[in-house]
């Protein structure tokens, strides 16, 4: 059971990393007979098939009162489908060795399953059960429910935790944006069976549903998997968008006082959206600033040159109604309040001067090299594929994306810079006690 | 430079010994100057991973400097004759790569993940540092400091990592794993310049280092590649790794934590056990066929019983880390659902570990335990990482690679007998340490 910051983490990496090759892939795209359509890149080394897939719609649907359904319903899927009941379903994916997962995201409702190819038949009928005919039986039901609200009170007093809770309500109030993907331990005490079926039915649908496989399979086999696991969905309609939420708070400090020796500090404001002509300077503004591991210029002034943390970081999250820039540091409470002044001023720097030729083509050299670095499994492969989809960047973008990324310009750089960063802006959460900082009135 | 740290109890514990050589097909090469060098093909993608690891980590360091085998592997990015402070990730990130490192209680491991065509480049700032590692005070002091805030983020913020450091104290009497991989914090707080360069003068040799490089190349090819740049490093004395070793255990320990931090109460029983180098036989196998009977998933007798007939727990796990040089460690884990006490969990736990010494496991048990842990192996091999992470630790762990190349076969041929006495042998409670981690009340003291 993953939680909310990681899920925004990961959710911003599959945007931030919108897919790079530095060398030119072969995706097939298939598609079944029932028009089901899949992107693969096939490698037969291994006799592993890997498969991730998602429908567009997660926590943002669930409904007022009942936070945390979509993951309630992702944490339900292998507890039982078609004839199989709980115990005899997980015995398959036990006795099988399948890897089957499903994570509720704020805007995605994602999957994988991983199998060995000799039990790729067993595996894949097990997957379409679950999505087809999942029962939402009474004792797992309750089972389930107690393990989220176990979850829930560990999540309840963990400082990163606590950080991204309280930025996310303050920043967006009522909006689903600013709910908890897992809910809270009252609202997960709503949720009734009839609120899973009724999610199951109207988003695991033909029309909402993207695909990305790797591994040890072809093309003719997959276009018959595919019917198989999926041919059996509604069409579904499409999908309303959200709207675009008003953010609140700009520019304030929100103080959670916890008696903990580290403070934990999230920030952020308003960033670009996906879909912005300037992502891609953007994208590389955000490397140089603090999205570049140990070689950011956060990284350097606050770690590097001060040892003040063991960490600085920011990242873009292009959420689909709204774009945001955020940013996270862990350091002493007698510390917190210097590193988040050089943090403003880094932010600062980076809007208002210029950056030079030879950092700009690091950023450009890192962006371009490493990307493929990460795709070292057919798991991860998988999930590239669906990121892709997800971005809506078509299926030529991944052997473009060098290209994309060379053509940006320093004068491109310096208008998003701009456009981008504005420290006055920051909403800060620092959970601890912070020496010198309090909240804003 | 993450720097982070490995625990050692990570899903990889299972995962560590998932290789043979019809897995990975390991091609290795000893330098004249006894580094070893292992290859692992794998052509998926233009790409390679090099690690150099070293075979030292916490439990070698001097009494009283805790923390400094990590500290060193902080420092090691801190400049060395030709490579200015700070500079090496940055040149492994201009250059499309990624590069970390990370230390444990056996090992020191350091890596680089990028395309074919810069091996030779990473290749040759690795093997500099090796020998010219060059500190300025100013560097080492601000580093420690970010060592501390580490420390902060990992344990000082966290009452479960607190409680297992402490459970790690009371599991070992006298050996070196009971103090933590990073240090405790009143010594990282006096550690020096001077003693980083000590230690590494005295186990960072290519006699004491591994090299392994996996991905799209051969042996072939890194053979003249590491002769080149490894070769020339002239190697140091003999180490011979040989630590204090724990007396007779006669008492059960148990440690408890309580904090207003602490919202889900939990209970975890760990005992010291074997390795894969000092085990008898086959035991290092039957246990972790046990671990998977105990708790491995959802057909384990602690699932089934506790979390679906008596609705006890709401989630149970057991774990067996064989990959140490000198203990290993089996432990168990569980979460009580609703209002359930720890002392009551506690019970329910005790009865089924009776049950399981006494009463008999069945063929049908082995044989799904062994068919789920060597279909591991298949998937390893799906993962670039996964190879050399797997050799790395045992090759620096007192294991050969003839031993990881016989692993599915030897967990296959595990027998009912050997998991009884593993059982019985191992889950003796005058062996083991029992943490409770409880919340408490605001207000109460």
């Amino acid at each position: 059971m993953k939680k909310w910051l990681i899920q925004l983490a990961v959710l911003a990496l599959l945007s931030v990393f919108p897919i790079e090759f530095g060398w030119a892939v072969d995706i097939k795209k298939v598609e079944s007979k029932s028009g089901i359509r899949a992107w693969l890149i096939r490698n037969p080394s291994v006799p592993v098939i890997s498969m991730s897939f998602a429908f567009r719609s997660g926590a943002v649907s669930d409904p007022t009162g009942k936070e945390g359904r979509a993951q309630f319903v992702a944490s339900m899927l292998d507890e039982g489908a078609g004839d199989l009941n709980s115990e005899a379903f997980q015995e398959k994916i036990e006795d099988l060795s399948v890897r089957l997962r499903f994570r509720a995201s704020l805007e995605i409702f994602s999957g994988s399953i991983q199998t060995l190819k000799q039990n790729r038949a067993e595996a894949f009928k097990l997957l379409a059960l679950a999505l087809n005919k999942p029962r939402f039986d009474q004792d797992p039901f309750l089972r389930v429910r107690a393990q989220l609200s176990a979850s829930l009170r560990l999540d309840q007093e963990d400082p990163d935790r606590i950080a991204s809770r309280v930025w996310y309500r303050s920043v967006f109030g009522n909006h689903p944006y600013g709910r908890p993907i897992g809910g809270t331990l009252a609202s997960i005490y709503n949720i009734k069976r009839e609120d899973l079926v009724s999610f199951s039915n109207s988003f695991f649908s033909r029309k909402n549903l993207l695909i990305g496989v790797a591994g040890d399979i072809g093309p003719d086999e997959l276009s018959v998997r595919l019917d198989e696991i999926f041919g059996d969905l509604p069409l579904g309609t499409d999908r309303e968008t959200l709207a675009e939420p008003e953010i609140q708070l700009e520019g304030k400090t929100i103080v959670v006082e916890k008696s903990l020796p580290q403070s934990v500090a999230l920030f952020g404001h308003r960033g670009l959206k996906r879909t912005d002509p300037d992502w891609y300077a953007a994208y590389i503004v955000n490397r140089i600033l603090g999205g570049g591991g140990f070689s950011s210029r956060l990284m350097e002034e606050v770690r590097e040159k001060r040892g003040l943390a063991y960490g600085v970081y920011s990242w873009l999250n292009p959420l689909e109604s709204v774009g945001l820039i955020m940013g996270s540091v862990a350091t002493s409470n007698s510390r917190v309040k210097d590193s988040l002044e050089i943090i403003r001023e880094e932010w600062r720097k980076m809007s208002e001067l210029a950056i030079s030729d030879k950092e700009l083509q690091e950023a450009k050299n890192y962006i371009n090299g490493s990307f493929p670095l990460r795709l070292d499994s057919s798991r991860r492969i998988a999930q590239m594929l669906l990121a892709v989809q997800v971005n809506r960047l078509g299926v030529k973008y991944l052997n473009r994306r060098a290209h994309i990324i060379n053509s940006v310009t320093r004068d491109q750089v310096k208008k998003a810079a701009k456009r981008l960063l504005d420290p006055g802006l920051f909403t800060v959460v620092v959970v601890g006690k912070p020496a010198g900082i309090s909240s804003s009135q | 430079m993450i720097r982070f740290l490995l625990l050692a109890l990570s899903s990889m514990a299972l995962f560590s010994f998932s290789g043979k050589t019809e897995v990975f097909n390991p091609e290795t090469h000893t330098l004249s100057n006894g580094m070893q060098v292992v290859v692992v093909t794998n052509r998926s993608a233009p790409a390679v991973v090099h690690m150099v690891w070293y075979k030292v980590g916490a439990a070698d360091e001097p009494r009283g400097q805790s923390g400094i085998a990590h500290f060193l592997e902080h420092l090691m990015f801190k400049g060395t004759k030709y490579t200015p402070p700070g500079e090496f990730s940055k040149i492994v990130s201009r250059n499309g790569g990624t590069d970390n490192a990370f230390t444990s209680q056996d090992f020191t491991a350091y890596y680089q993940k990028v395309a074919r065509t810069k091996l030779e480049l990473v290749m040759k700032l690795e093997a500099e540092r090796m020998t010219n590692l060059v500190l300025s005070e100013k560097d080492v002091l601000s580093e420690r400091d970010v060592v501390l805030e580490e420390r902060a983020s990992r344990t000082d913020n966290s009452p479960s990592a607190q409680l297992f450091e402490a459970q790690q104290t009371a599991l070992y009497l006298n050996h070196p794993y009971r103090n933590p991989v990073i240090g405790w914090e009143h010594e990282i707080r006096e550690l020096s310049a001077e003693n980083a360069l000590s230690f590494y003068k005295k186990f960072y040799a290519p006699n004491n280092a591994i090299l392994i490089v996996a991905g799209d190349v051969s042996l072939k090819e890194i053979k003249p590649l590491a002769e080149k740049y490894y070769g020339p490093i002239p190697g140091g004395a003999e180490i011979v790794r040989s630590r204090i070793l724990e007396p007779k255990h006669r008492a059960a320990r148990r440690v408890s934590l309580s904090s207003t931090q602490v919202r889900q109460p939990s209970l975890s029983r760990v005992y010291i056990t074997s390795s894969y180098r000092t085990a008898q036989k086959r035991e290092a196998y039957a246990l972790q066929v046990l671990a998977e009977i105990i708790g491995g998933g959802t057909r384990s007798r602690l699932y089934r019983s506790l979390v679906l007939d008596q609705k006890k727990a709401i989630s149970v796990s057991a774990w067996y880390n064989p990959t140490a040089l000198d203990y290993g460690e089996f432990g168990i884990s569980v979460t009580p659902r609703g209002n359930l006490s720890l002392a009551q969990i506690e019970k329910a736990l005790d009865r089924e570990l009776l049950e399981i010494k006494t009463k008999s496991i069945s063929a049908d048990e082995i044989k799904r335990a062994a068919k789920k842990l060597t279909a591991e192996a298949v998937y390893a091999r799906d993962s670039l990482m996964a190879a050399p992470n797997i050799i790395g630790r045992a090759l620096t762990t007192g294991q050969s690679l003839e031993n990881l190349e016989a692993w599915p076969e030897r967990i296959m041929s595990v027998r009912i007998e050997d998991v009884v006495a593993a059982a019985n042998e191992t889950l003796v409670l005058r062996n083991s340490v029992t943490s409770l981690l409880t919340p408490k009340k605001r207000g109460v003291q």
